[in-house]
């Protein structure tokens, strides 16, 4: 069977291509620090040495659209292309192409059918910043193959928070019995507490860092039955407009355990948002690694 | 009232370069010509099998015809969408971040819960 190397949950910043290559006066004040952070991010997926990348993320309104909506959907197809035009514009993100993971996303839409979630799948599908943003940040060689998994936290009604956890819960099981030798690293980006077009945004920080301060604590510390005892639907409006991103964290949680310590957890404290990086090894931090728990 | 029509007014200007020059140049005029043209277009079905039922309200009309970007907002257009197109029309007249802080400071005073976005 596959063997899951690694856990992987990250914001997903689309400024950070920008400023991570910037030079001179072009380049922000907090670039070093934040390429710093990465690249020990970076470290932690290159130690766990996959062969695959689930990838877990959400299209903000670039393919997906509100004539025909899916809650979650599997990508089934031998490449991805990537990035859209307005990401090219307002990001100077490039375009991209992945390969993807056929056999595994087949695997994953029958189980999961099995598993009475009612996965949506698409054989043509371009991929947009949630994904390329951590390829960019954790894999920016763009080698291997991926399967995408995308989640609406976009276009309400949305699924509940549990039901993220569950779909997080499932996908471990169902990577887990993938019959294939080959080592899978689950990887999803999401939010803290985010404003987007409302009076909040752009702010100094992010738009509420208390609810940024227990939500790391929560995700770092696995404790996905205090985090579903305190988030719902309707809270997750307070922290900002944008913070039901937060529910892909869940899902990620939900791949990495009950009480599942991460063995590699920090934040940077940006303009607009807070970000945060987290990485758990299920079958043990790899030998050689000098990741800090 | 239509916030999904909105939202793909928003939308499909938003995806197509020469819509978004044309919507910052001619802002009245094209929300006459996308209402009238597109509006009921099904974006994944051919042209002649078209909706025959969406219409902007006076005021939808008026918001976007003025570039009222608060007014969208308080309509429940999806923020993320106009935010986005609002950034590509206006973004190149100001200074590093200085439009995306104007357009959240003309907000400051509304106040939670904001208005629903669902459709």
């Amino acid at each position: 069977m596959a063997e899951l190397a690694a856990v992987i949950a990250s914001t997903h910043h689309p400024f950070y291509y920008r400023a991570s290559t910037a030079t001179g006066a072009d380049r922000p004040p907090f670039a070093d620090e934040w390429v710093a952070k990465i690249e020990a991010f970076r470290e932690t997926l290159t130690r766990a040495e996959p062969d695959v990348l689930v990838m877990v993320g959400s299209d903000h309104f670039h393919q997906l659209w509100l004539d025909n909506m899916p809650q979650f959907l599997i990508g089934k197809a031998p490449f991805f292309d990537a990035n859209f035009h307005n990401e090219e514009r307002e990001f100077g993100l490039p375009k991209m192409t992945l390969r993807g993971e056929e056999d595994l996303a087949a695997h994953l839409l029958r189980d999961g059918l099995d598993r009475d979630f009612d996965l949506a799948f698409s054989n043509e599908l371009r991929i947009d910043h949630s994904i390329t943003c951590p390829i960019i940040t954790l894999r920016p060689q763009a080698d291997l193959p991926i399967v995408p998994v995308y989640t609406n936290i976009f276009a309400p009604p949305l699924p509940q928070p549990k039901r993220f956890v569950q779909l997080g819960r499932a996908i471990r099981e169902m990577v887990e019995s993938w019959e294939s030798d080959k080592r899978v690293a689950v990887i999803g980006t999401g939010h803290l507490s985010l404003e987007l077009g409302g009076p909040r945004q752009f702010g100094e920080h992010g738009p509420d860092p208390e609810f940024d301060r227990k939500a790391v604590e929560w995700i770092a510390s696995g404790d996905i039955e205090g985090c579903l005892a305190e988030v719902s639907l309707e809270s997750l409006h307070h922290p900002g407009n944008a913070t039901h991103g937060f529910m892909d964290f869940m899902l990620m949680m939900g791949v990495a355990g009950e009480g599942a310590k991460a063995d590699h957890v920090d934040t940077l404290d940006l303009f607009h948002t807070m970000e945060a990086y987290f990485t758990w090894y299920p079958n043990g931090v790899p030998s050689g690694s000098g990741v800090s728990a | 009232m239509s916030k999904y029509l909105l939202d793909k007014f928003l939308f499909t200007v938003d995806r197509d370069p020469e819509l978004t020059e044309r919507y910052r140049e001619d802002p009245a005029g094209t929300v006459t010509w996308w209402e009238a043209e597109m509006a009921n277009t099904v974006l994944n079905c051919i042209p002649a099998e078209k909706t025959t039922w969406l219409a902007f309200t006076d005021d939808e009309r008026r918001a976007l015809a003025e570039h009222d970007h608060v007014a969208l907002f308080q309509m429940g257009a999806h923020p993320f969408l106009t935010l986005t197109l609002f950034i590509a029309l206006f973004e190149r007249d100001h200074g590093p971040m200085e439009y995306q802080r104007a357009y959240g400071k003309a907000m400051e005073h509304i106040s939670m819960p904001y208005p629903d976005i669902a459709t």
